[in-house]
């Protein structure tokens, strides 16, 4: 009988602050630069130059930490990891071993058998490390350190996770959270979040954990659940023909749906791990603990059940909304000026969702201001517009962030109220298709759809449907 | 008007008044060195033409009224581990064989600012290991006492340059005795501030929770001046610290009436020799004739110190020195491969003293050594701080010798590392403590070479060491 396994999962997530400057020097986060163009000595690692921690990746990592229900370290110290390579200037990178900022904290996910607790063992702060780019037509290596620098902090989670579901709903909590923080905009495909999975599968039943492997270059939520998947086999296949597990990081390959060893534990490397003595210790007190709590932001939860209360939205409507702390704001914004709240949800959950999917844009990646969408949604309740119009004109939007009054204006497609003009589009549209006419006087209903079809035609769009249908119905 | 003869604070008034100038002062700094250098070797760098251009416009500011302070005109060396802007800096190591800065150490700037003026980059230690200046790439510095022993170290080129005219004052760095022990072994002034005091920005790391920057002088009253000079509060290093009290000139007092003097009697124990001895309790005896309390103490742990210094040092020297790689600047072999390019890049860049604490502190910091070792050397640190504490509670300085010899012959030092690191023995303590020391010429042994005496006080506390080191000074000036 074969026996049955258990999958033992968990996680290193990597997350990339949404700080303005990085985390030992005053030089710009922002993305594409030209290559080294936000770099001083610091981030360059020049001899004499030293590192002064940035305060605001402290709020964040405190703020993650306490979202996380994790325990903060009030005395912690910055360590130098040290190993050579030529993407990290110093030959060191600054992070934390013995006293990291958070520990012991926990989230909780929804899993089919009802709610789970997925521990975390602990946060630290590190620095981000450059980037090397090989030019195949010199044949060499070029370090760019705009990247060098760049805050992340590490979230390391018990060994709690059980199955790729519960992987997935771990990540979108953390997500989530550091979402609504502002502490990053964690998007998997740009690397601001990245996660390594540490796995090992043991027999149902059994106490003692089965020797792991680590998992790397997992870029997607897809990719992680098909690389959870693929270990998890690639383990139990082992096992059941007696081969040992070897304790490694591998790394996967999406395209290939598999994965590689690239180094194991016998030629991991001894980091010589020893406090920064560059960097005054940290001390956090309880006035500035009390500071950071009293900030933190209303969390998904919370917000779930208010929007449910005080705009009565379908809870599918507030599941979607409330998914993006981006999309969230957005929505309570274009309320906020005035905007009913279903027509708000309406926008979001139909035409915003359609152009992000064709895009393959995430809610993060919005442009569209809430002015803008507030104006268009009073364009179409003062009946200025017709929703085909509306639905052109939120494309651009959608694509420009244009104000939509402008626009409309511009273009020209307010719709006509002049009845006389109508009028007269209405009579020569039945003059000019005397068949559907007949069609219709003979009992066919449906007729005169094309005929408020050819009206709408014949007026670019620009007539009220409704005004159409009756003035057809009046005179035929 | 013999100008080399002048103190810094004698020139910088001098050039104040318009008896001489800053060029003049150049001038005549450049010619002592044109005559001397080939003997001394205290310089790796001289920038003779920067130096004249920089002394034209600082004689013109100082004219307009711009610069008024004490150190304006006056030409000032510094050690080659400081960064300075669009000068050459190799820490006196072939890894930096053509390394120029794209900016100057906070203290640099702070002289500038001073309108001190830049002459070159002295000679050192390489990356400031040793105590000779014997480990640099670029040559041995002399000792102008006597020119067939060493000049001490790791500073000894600014001590060399101060002692023997071919500048006014210096800069130099003290890890655990690097500005103290030189300027012990050349006659002249040096002082180690208080960890924290002067800003490290700029200094190339040797061991970062030891190194502190200073002045080697003529006199007591220029070391002050240069300390007040380069002492700030620098929000680009971390570990500096916010003082108020940096002020030192008003300690400028001959009067030690009532201060309290302790020797400690494990620094009088086996090893020193008994002609240092003799000098420096001879000075102590001057003190407390003119009103000082002296007495002997137990400052205990004294043996421990060498270990925690060289265990803790060399960890942080083995991080430190890994961006010295052929990557970014600096040297690089030709190799085959990264991982070959890293091995002969750092294995023909470092001289044979640097690698010996490379593979020292990696070992001490590896996995399985780091409790036992680095950590140890920590508590030990701590005890040692300790130790002194309870000594200043009784006392305002400590007194004792610099080193225990006068400077050794060439060549001497270095076929025996430990004996070496054992001449340490009392400067690196203060360094592990953070404490700030001074050490004052107190005389010659029978062959003509100085000999120092050395003043530790309590952290923030340099005013009574300028203070007690001043009046010995006077007093001994006025051959009492």
């Amino acid at each position: 009988m074969a026996k049955e396994y258990e999958t033992v999962i968990g996680l290193e997530v990597h997350v990339e602050l949404a700080t303005r400057t990085k985390i030992f020097c005053g030089c710009s986060t922002a993305f594409g630069g030209s290559p080294n163009s936000h770099t001083c000595p610091v981030c360059t690692g020049m001899p004499g130059s030293l590192p002064v921690l940035n305060r605001k990746v402290l709020e964040h990592a405190v703020a993650v930490g306490l979202a996380t229900n994790c325990s903060i370290t009030r005395y912690c110290k910055f360590d130098r990891k040290n190993y050579f390579y030529p993407d990290n200037p110093q030959n060191y990178q600054i992070s934390q071993l013995y006293l990291p900022i958070c520990r012991d904290g926990w989230v909780e996910i929804d899993t089919p058998e009802g709610a789970k607790k997925i521990g975390i063992h602990e946060i630290h702060m590190e620095e981000d490390a450059g980037k090397l780019i090989h030019d195949e037509w010199e044949d060499c290596t070029l370090v760019d350190y705009n990247r060098s620098g760049v805050p992340l902090i590490e979230i390391v989670s018990e060994p709690d996770m059980r199955s790729a579901e519960e992987v997935i709903a771990y990540l979108e909590k953390l997500r989530l959270i550091i979402q609504y923080l502002g502490a990053s905009d964690c998007k998997l495909q740009e690397g601001s979040m990245r996660a390594d999975v540490n796995l090992s599968v043991r027999e149902k039943g059994a106490a003692a954990f089965g020797t792991r492997t680590e998992m790397k270059n997992l870029n997607s939520f897809r990719a992680i659940a098909r690389a959870i998947e693929g270990e998890r086999s690639r383990q139990i296949d082992l096992l059941e023909a007696g081969e040992p597990v070897v304790q490694e990081t591998r790394r996967w390959d999406d395209a290939k749906e598999t994965s590689y060893a690239m180094r194991s534990k016998e030629d991991a490397q001894d980091y010589r791990y020893f406090p920064d003595p560059d960097l005054a210790p940290v001390s956090i007190s309880d006035e500035y603990l009390e500071e950071i709590r009293s900030r933190q932001p209303e969390f998904r939860t919370e917000k779930m059940k208010r929007y449910k209360e005080e705009f009565e939205l379908p809870d599918y409507d507030i599941e979607i909304i409330t998914g993006s702390k981006h999309m969230a704001d957005i929505f309570e914004a274009t309320v906020a000026l005035g905007s009913q709240p279903k027509k708000v949800s309406n926008w979001l959950m139909v035409e915003t969702l359609r152009l992000l999917k064709e895009r393959g844009m995430d809610p993060e990646d919005i442009r569209f201001s809430p002015e803008n969408l507030a104006k268009l949604i009073d364009l179409t309740e003062s009946r200025a517009i017709n929703s085909t119009v509306a639905k052109e004109v939120f494309e651009v939007m959608f694509e420009e962030d244009i104000d939509p009054e402008e626009y409309v204006e511009k273009k020209g497609l307010k719709m006509v109220s002049d009845e006389g003009a109508l009028r007269r589009t209405v009579e020569e549209v039945i003059a000019a298709n005397p068949q559907s006419v007949q069609d219709y006087r003979n009992g066919k209903e449906k007729a005169i759809g094309f005929l408020v079809g050819q009206t709408m035609k014949a007026m670019k769009g620009k007539a009220d449907p409704g005004s159409v249908n009756r003035l057809l119905k009046e005179l035929l | 008007m013999e100008l080399l003869s002048l103190s810094a604070v004698e020139l910088g008034t001098a050039i104040r008044e318009g008896r001489t100038t800053a060029v003049e002062a150049m001038e005549a700094v450049l010619a002592r060195i044109e005559e001397k250098e080939s003997l001394y070797n205290c310089y790796i760098t001289v920038d003779r033409d920067g130096a004249l251009s920089r002394a034209a416009d600082v004689q013109r500011r100082i004219e307009a009224g711009e610069l008024t302070g004490p150190l304006a005109g006056v030409p000032v060396a510094i050690k080659d581990n400081l960064c300075t802007e669009g000068l050459l800096t190799t820490c006196a190591s072939k890894i930096l064989e053509n390394y120029v800065p794209t900016f100057s150490a906070e203290a640099v700037l702070n002289l500038e600012r001073a309108g001190a003026v830049l002459i070159g980059k002295t000679n050192m230690d390489e990356f400031a290991m040793g105590s000779t200046t014997e480990t640099s790439a670029y040559g041995v510095t002399r000792n102008p006492a006597d020119p067939e022993h060493v000049p001490g170290g790791s500073s000894g080129g600014s001590a060399a340059a101060v002692a023997s005219g071919e500048c006014f004052f210096a800069l130099g760095s003290d890890t655990g005795g690097s500005i103290r022990q030189p300027a012990s072994f050349c006659g002249v002034v040096g002082m180690k501030p208080t960890y924290g005091t002067v800003s490290r920005y700029g200094l190339v790391a040797y061991g970062s929770s030891l190194d502190q920057i200073g002045p080697l002088s003529r006199t007591v009253e220029d070391c002050a001046v240069i300390l007040e000079a380069i002492a700030s509060h620098d929000v680009k290093d971390s570990t500096s610290v916010e003082r108020q009290d940096t002020d030192f000139t008003s300690a400028l007092v001959r009067d030690v009436k009532g201060m309290r003097i302790g020797i400690p009697r494990d620094y009088f124990g086996e090893g020193l020799d008994p002609e240092v001895r003799a000098a420096v309790l001879q000075a102590a005896e001057l003190l407390k004739e003119n009103g000082a309390v002296v007495e002997e103490f137990d400052l205990s742990l004294v043996d421990y110190a060498i270990p925690a210094y060289y265990t803790i040092a060399a960890a942080e020297a083995s991080s430190n020195l890994e961006r010295f790689d052929g990557i970014k600047y600096g040297y690089r072999a030709e190799a085959e491969g990264l991982h070959q390019m890293y091995k002969k890049t750092r294995s023909q860049g470092f001289g044979p003293e640097v690698k010996r604490r490379i593979m020292l502190g990696s070992f001490v910091l590896s996995s399985g050594y780091y409790d036992a070792y680095y950590l140890k050397a920590l508590r030990v640190k701590a005890m040692i701080k300790g130790a002194f504490d309870e000594a200043f509670g009784k006392y305002n300085c400590i007194l004792g010798p610099a080193a225990p010899t006068t400077a050794p012959r060439l060549g001497e030092s270095l076929s025996d590392p430990i004996k070496m690191y054992l001449g340490d023995i009392y400067t690196i303590a203060v360094n592990l403590a953070g404490l700030p020391g001074i050490c004052v010429p107190c005389g010659t042994d029978k062959k003509g070479l100085p000999i120092g005496l050395q003043l530790i006080g309590d952290c923030f506390r340099e005013k009574d060491l300028i203070r007690a080191a001043y009046t010995y000074e006077q007093l001994r000036k006025e051959g009492k």
